[in-house]
């Protein structure tokens, strides 16, 4: 892992992150990419769901709940 | 089925059929595409029938300055790069079958995302018009855009509206002549990839070019195959019998073109660096022509969100709004239920009369109007007005966006059952209909989960059983009629639905865990912005669309029930009718159950519709008991508690109402959704045996412990 990186999921709510690595491969990779979750993206963190998982991003104008599995796989380096 | 060219009876000529000029309708899911397709139509559109796996699209039409034009309604996508169903059929149409026009419908206030479609559209066809939708919405929300300047970014025309109050459609229709006429074909925006891909398409594009028709986009195409996408090459053979995989000579240039841009862009896959271009130009739009603070336009929403989804909050709200729409249900539907029984009970009086006063057979009498007529006379007071209730209210939070909340609120259960979350948007569908929750499943991607939540969407009470469960909570558990006993009935209600999702979770890990092995798959739900719901729109739409088409269907099959249950009970062996031997015969199995034979019996020939269990019941109880008029609630009541009836008996038949084998219609979905006799005989077992098991335990248990 890079140095500065974390997980989309461990992003504190309310926070602002970019993302910098997605490591996923084939056909959840695609998803992850049409919605928007290309190399550099920023991404804020909205909220979590009552349970604590999935959790709410804004994604591009957008607002996509991912499931920790797959935001765990997404690194992003902080954005202040 | 597909709407192909053949089907169609197309001249050939490119976007034209003998009967006017095929125009598309593209977008992302929730931007009001469908009501630009009924506002532009007048809703004189098929209902699109889903066969299989084909995702079909409504097709409707409409006239414009003498000129007829066919609007086809392609399935709602994100994207065209093929990822689900949907994006590959509404791919296909735009590529293969060449509308005149494409109208792509984006959503004012999330326009960067929807650009990204838009984007692609134009990578195949410049014969695209723009339509910004929801306007009104973005005003609200203090975005606005500069649609001139989108227009020439674009380089094609972009039109703003409101479909909903019908702005703009003018505009926009006069939009979709000029392009089809050809008279504003001005350079439509081309994406610039970054050099590795562009020099990886300069080597590619020659080659294609010499094999695909001209009127496809060889720089198009050229992407797809570095990208790897086969479902385009699937479709090159369907629609063009093209098999570009088979030609050596491409297959090498498509080697050499991937190494080289792996070796330029240094280890990135093209379909990234493809993706990222695109979200890159769009966003590089929306910037220049958007003016918000994006973060204050959404402020309301996000605050909504914090209470309807919040740790503290967020499930009780949403027990308590489930409350809410059951208790006005409950409370609404008693007075209109007791008028049109005694309208509908008074007309049975004046029918009966005319019918003796021909000399009609007293048979053919009994048949008519205590067969037929009083079934439907009974179906049509119990189940219209819950219905014409309940279903407005439940469309009103469809309409606000509600609903993709409590997926989100929910799924982390469903994650631990092995299941998806948006099973929970498919079992808001069963609460309108199994059978529409059923087809509603292919939403979830991987097969294993759609088929869980198939074979587990009969756990949530359609409106076929609703009325059966008002009833019996309002007459047993309710207590005396009022404002404590419609409370009462509905934290019954409410209990029987959270039961209901408990055992759809418990069988789904069951399922997850034995023949339905596996892991939970991704989950992206996207949460739409809150929109002001449109009540008219709303009214209209519950009515028809619901309460009239489930009532009908209700209707259709009570009729001829009726009369089987008038023949059952006056057709006698003996002192005994056929009923009555049948009802012996599944007396102790019912007695088992804390139920009695005849209740097995109206579930038995419930079977068609669930609907009709309760008034097979009264005819059944009718026949053996005094007759009366069963003008309301409370003889009901008396009729129930004459025939034994306690307040176990109750809530074992509401349990069996919820955990019992679907419907036919049900049935015959799941075995046209699964396509194996096997899937539905399990879909037919597990919500009997879970009935079965329930009602033995909770019977035995209430009489061990002396309660009943």
């Amino acid at each position: 892992m890079s140095q500065g990186l974390i997980p989309l999921h461990r992003l504190p709510v309310g926070s602002r992150g970019r993302v910098r690595q997605i490591n996923i491969t084939g056909a959840v990779r695609r998803r992850m990419l049409d919605l928007g979750l290309t190399f550099s993206t920023e991404v804020a963190v909205l909220q979590k769901s009552p349970s604590g998982d999935p959790t709410a991003y804004f994604i591009r104008g957008a607002v996509v709940a991912l499931r920790s599995q797959e935001a765990s796989q997404i690194l992003v380096a902080p954005v202040d | 089925m597909f709407l192909t060219r053949q089907s169609t009876g197309s001249s050939g000529a490119k976007g034209y059929l003998p009967d006017g000029l095929v125009v598309a309708l593209a977008g992302n899911p929730n931007t009001g595409k469908s009501t630009v397709f009924n506002s532009l139509t007048g809703m004189k559109q098929h209902t699109g029938n889903w066969t299989g796996k084909t995702v079909a699209y409504a097709r409707g039409r409409y006239r414009y300055r003498g000129l007829d034009y066919i609007l086809v309604d392609l399935p709602g996508s994100y994207s065209l790069l093929a990822s689900s169903v949907e994006e590959e059929v509404a791919r296909d149409f735009i590529c293969f079958e060449h509308p005149a026009v494409t109208v792509v419908v984006v959503d004012a206030t999330c326009l960067e995302r929807n650009l990204n479609l838009v984007l692609q559209i134009l990578e195949i066809t410049a014969h695209v018009v723009v339509c910004v939708n929801l306007l009104d919405e973005a005003k609200r929300k203090k975005i606005r855009l500069d649609l001139s300047a989108l227009s020439r970014i674009l380089g094609i025309p972009v039109v703003g509206t409101n479909a909903r109050e019908g702005q703009g459609l003018e505009q926009l229709q006069e939009a979709v002549s000029r392009v089809a006429s050809g008279k504003l074909l001005a350079d439509s925006l081309k994406i610039t990839y970054s050099r590795p891909v562009e020099e990886a398409v300069a080597l590619l594009e020659p080659a294609v070019r010499k094999l695909i028709p001209a009127d496809l986009d060889s720089r198009w195409v050229s992407l797809r195959l570095l990208d790897g996408d086969s479902t385009l090459d699937r479709s090159l053979n369907r629609f063009l019998n093209t098999y570009l995989h088979q030609n050596e000579v491409l297959t090498a240039k498509i080697a050499e073109a991937k190494a080289l841009l792996k070796k330029e862009s240094g280890g990135k896959t093209a379909s990234d660096l493809i993706v990222t271009a695109i979200f890159e130009t769009a966003e590089n739009i929306a910037r220049r022509v958007t003016a918000a603070a994006v973060d204050q336009a959404r402020q309301w929403d996000r605050r909504l969100d914090r209470l309807l989804t919040s740790k503290g909050f967020g499930i009780p709200v949403m027990l308590a709004l489930l409350g809410v729409l059951f208790w006005i249900t409950i409370t609404g539907a008693n007075y209109p239920s007791q008028l049109l029984a005694t309208a509908l009970f008074w007309i049975e009086g004046r029918l009966s009369n005319i019918i003796l006063a021909t000399g009609a057979p007293p048979w053919l009498h009994g048949a008519l109007v205590t067969g037929v007529y009083r079934t439907l006379a009974w179906v049509v007071s119990v189940m219209l007005p819950p219905m014409a209730i309940f279903f407005p209210l439940f469309t009103f939070l469809e309409d606000l966006g509600y609903l993709p909340r409590v997926a989100f609120n929910l799924d982390h259960f469903f994650k631990k059952a092995g299941a998806h979350g948006k099973q929970v948007l498919t079992m808001c569908m069963g609460f309108g209909c199994n059978a529409a929750g059923v087809v509603a499943c292919r939403i979830i991607d991987s097969p294993r989960e759609r088929l869980i939540a198939i074979l587990t969407n009969n756990f949530v009470p359609c409106n076929g059983r609703f009325p059966t469960l008002v009833v019996l909570a309002t007459i047993f558990l309710g207590g005396p009629r009022g404002f404590s006993g419609s409370l009462a009935a509905t934290v019954v209600i409410l209990g029987v639905i959270v039961l209901g999702v408990m055992v759809t979770l418990v069988i789904s890990k069951i399922l997850s865990q034995t023949i339905l092995k596996g892991f939970s798959s991704t989950f992206a739900l996207e949460l739409p912005p809150y929109r002001r719901p449109q009540l008219g729109r709303i009214l209209v739409r519950s009515f028809i669309d619901r309460t009239l088409f489930v009532l009908s269907r209700a209707v259709i099959v009570a009729a001829p029930a009726g009369l089987v249950i008038w023949l059952m009970v006056n057709l006698k062996i003996g002192a005994l009718s056929v009923l009555d031997y049948s009802a012996r015969f599944l007396q102790p199995f019912g007695e088992l159950l804390g139920m009695d034979g005849y209740i097995i019996m109206a579930f038995l020939l419930g079977f068609p519709a669930n609907e009709i269990v309760i008034p097979i019941l009264i005819m059944s109880y009718l026949a053996t008991g005094s007759l009366m008029d069963l003008g309301c609630l409370n003889q009901l009541q008396m009729l129930l508690v004459e025939n034994g009836w306690t307040w176990l008996t109750a809530v074992c038949v509401m349990l069996f109402s919820l955990n019992h084998f679907p419907c036919g219609t049900t049935l015959l979905t799941i075995h046209r959704e699964t396509r194996s006799i096997k899937w539905t005989a399990v879909a037919f077992l597990i919500p009997t045996l879970t009935g079965i098991i329930i009602c033995f335990l909770v019977a035995q248990t209430a009489r061990l412990l002396g309660l009943a």
